[in-house]
């Protein structure tokens, strides 16, 4: 095996070497850490590609794509430790008041990402079985974009380890707000086909029947984020400590984790040290709920 | 280190009743107090230290007379900086009693003595409104003694603080699913919001059997019944119209700048969901009973420190 190639860097089957070195000892890592309790569901505020980018000079939003093999590799790390559900926030409605030119180069590079992994017969999500699916107001979104993310969606729904949550467009108050909507319309269908019925003696406004009474579960039911359940650790990068409008309504008794790091700088060390944080948390609430039973 | 420092005396902050207690029920004004000019007679302490030492004492004072009103804030903390809004869940008070081998009971009431000293501070530093997670909708799953203990609790806290909060120019509201309470409970509450309805100078909202779905939920369902009566049109429900009808439409600052949970806890267990999208998070080690001043303006410069982009 030749280490280096004519033009000085690593050659192809040194770096599968190295990566299979590394995948060894992520395995033991994990192996250790399945003595406790995995998390179902980790969730990911990507924040500090601008940051990362500037820091190394890079030009344009190039920040964003190494924030892209961030994220694969969190997924690829996801897998092999077993998790079932991952939430990535790759873009909130609130980022549309960014630079035009930066709004336009995220959109370029998610609809390249899309359309490459839909190219290639042996993708990573192929490979590692992941199903992706997007979560937001992809009304907000431009039609080519909203093509390759459904055509992803489709072309991945029968993958079953993992499920790769994109929220593209997203804001947490906007998805309660869609789903009070839906609610509320599929309310009043049932209401007034209850009227048609009882010919119209149903009073509209009478609190007592309880019609108007929307409840917790039917709200939910509606979320975007239906398809998974609630995130068990929600991780931040960049040192900032806020949910920036992500998952309000999931993240009730999630563990909220924050790393100094930029997003791109993520590493499998981070998930480890999240996985920990979590199993220690969870003895305490599991301990915590046996007491007051 | 500036040698001025080193020799300067902090100001003391001091009722005209020595022995009384912050917040207490004797009457009380605020007055900063020059620092006493205390001089060593020590053989050790040379004439020219004591030359230097009156000179600064001087300083001090000369500098005092022109700035009693920033003395308020401790060094370090910007006025124009401070969150309008702070919200606390106060996590600990059990453990803190347990770990004095305490009756939990203990643990609770320690627990208000430092919800006092913090809304004290907040008074004399210019934080607008403070809300605390008193008791959670979960909480009602607790042993039912504990329970009425709280419930008792509050209700005493209430009787025996409604003079300070009349007499400090402070409004209470009260937030949750109240219809849970007992009914004297519920009538108190009625009754103090309604006195101090017109209290500007602070406002501390208590939640209690309150979690942020029941919010979100309720203000939904008035949103329901509003669009069923005809009032609002179903395509009029936006981002607005629910954050008008959440329980926090009590106050003129309805999203917290920044939470603090104590307890070393990382989690906003259901504690207004909505309304933290963008607050600043600071997690405190310490139990809720040991979270005093220091602590407290640990988190507010850490506040300072931070900077929001919402999204930019």
């Amino acid at each position: 095996m030749t280490l280096h190639t004519e033009k000085g860097g690593i050659s192809r089957s040194a770096r599968r070497f190295l990566w299979k070195l590394s995948y060894l000892q992520r395995k033991c890592i994990f192996s250790v850490l399945s003595v406790g309790r995995f998390p179902t569901h980790i969730a990911f505020i990507m924040d500090g590609n601008r940051r990362y980018g500037k820091q190394r000079n890079l030009k344009g939003g190039a920040g964003h794509k190494a924030g892209y093999l961030a994220l694969m590799l969190m997924v690829i790390y996801c897998c092999e430790l077993g998790i079932k559900y991952i939430t990535a926030y790759a873009f909130s409605i609130d980022n549309f008041k960014r630079g035009p030119e930066e709004v336009q180069y995220i959109m370029d590079l998610m609809l390249e990402k899309i359309e490459l992994e839909l190219s290639k017969e042996d993708s990573l999500f192929s490979r590692y079985g992941v199903r992706v699916h997007f979560s937001g107001n992809m009304e907000l979104l431009s039609d080519p974009i909203k093509d390759a993310a459904k055509r992803l969606m489709v072309a991945t729904a029968n993958n079953s380890n993992i499920l790769l949550t994109v929220c593209l467009a997203y804001t947490s108050m906007n998805e309660i707000l869609h789903a009070i909507q839906e609610t509320y319309q599929e309310k009043l269908a049932q209401i007034q086909l209850q009227e048609s019925i009882s010919e119209g003696r149903i009073s509209m406004c009478n609190p007592e029947q309880g019609d108007h009474v929307l409840k917790l579960a039917e709200i939910e039911k509606h979320m975007y984020m239906a398809i998974a359940p609630d995130p068990d650790i929600i991780i931040r990068t960049s040192g900032e400590n806020r949910l920036s409008n992500f998952l309000l309504w999931q993240s009730a008794n999630s563990c909220l984790i924050s790393f100094s790091q930029l997003w791109p700088g993520i590493s499998c060390w981070h998930l480890v040290w999240a996985v920990l944080n979590f199993q220690r948390n969870h003895y305490y609430l599991e301990k915590k709920k046996k007491k007051q039973i | 280190m500036h040698f001025s420092l080193q020799c300067s005396l902090p100001p003391v902050i001091t009722a005209l009743c020595p022995q009384s207690k912050s917040f207490s029920h004797e009457p009380r004004h605020h007055r900063i107090k020059k620092p006493i000019s205390h001089v060593p007679k020590s053989p050790l302490c040379s004439t020219t230290e004591r030359a230097l030492i009156h000179q600064c004492i001087e300083e001090e004072e000369e500098a005092f007379d022109g700035r009693v009103e920033d003395q308020t804030l401790p060094l370090g903390l910007r006025r124009e900086a401070l969150p309008r809004h702070v919200a606390v869940i106060m996590d600990g008070n059990r453990r803190w009693a347990r770990l004095r081998d305490l009756p939990v009971g203990s643990g609770y009431e320690a627990g208000v003595r430092s919800l006092r000293k913090i809304v004290e501070l907040c008074c004399e530093w210019g934080i607008k409104v403070l809300s605390v997670f008193a008791f959670s909708s979960d909480n009602w799953f607790r042993p039912k003694v504990e329970v009425e203990f709280l419930m008792s609790l509050f209700e005493r806290g209430i009787q025996e603080d409604t003079g300070i909060f009349l007499r400090e120019n402070i409004r209470i509201s009260v937030i949750g699913d109240l219809a849970r309470l007992p009914k004297a409970f519920q009538e108190l509450i009625i009754n103090l919001e309604e006195a101090t309805k017109n209290n500007a100078r602070f406002q501390l909202i208590v939640a209690v059997s309150y979690s942020g779905h029941y919010d979100v939920v309720q203000a939904c369902q008035r949103l329901a019944l509003k669009a069923k009566c005809g009032l609002i049109e179903p395509s009029d429900i936006n981002e607005s119209l629910i954050e008008q009808e959440l329980e926090t439409k009590c106050t003129e600052f309805p999203y917290p700048d920044l939470l603090i949970r104590t307890s070393g806890e990382f989690r906003v267990s259901n504690f207004m969901l909505w309304q933290l999208a963008y607050a600043e998070l600071f997690f405190a080690q310490s139990l809720w009973p040991d979270f005093g001043e220091a602590e407290f303006l640990k988190a507010l410069l850490a506040f300072q420190k931070r900077q929001r982009r919402y999204g930019g």
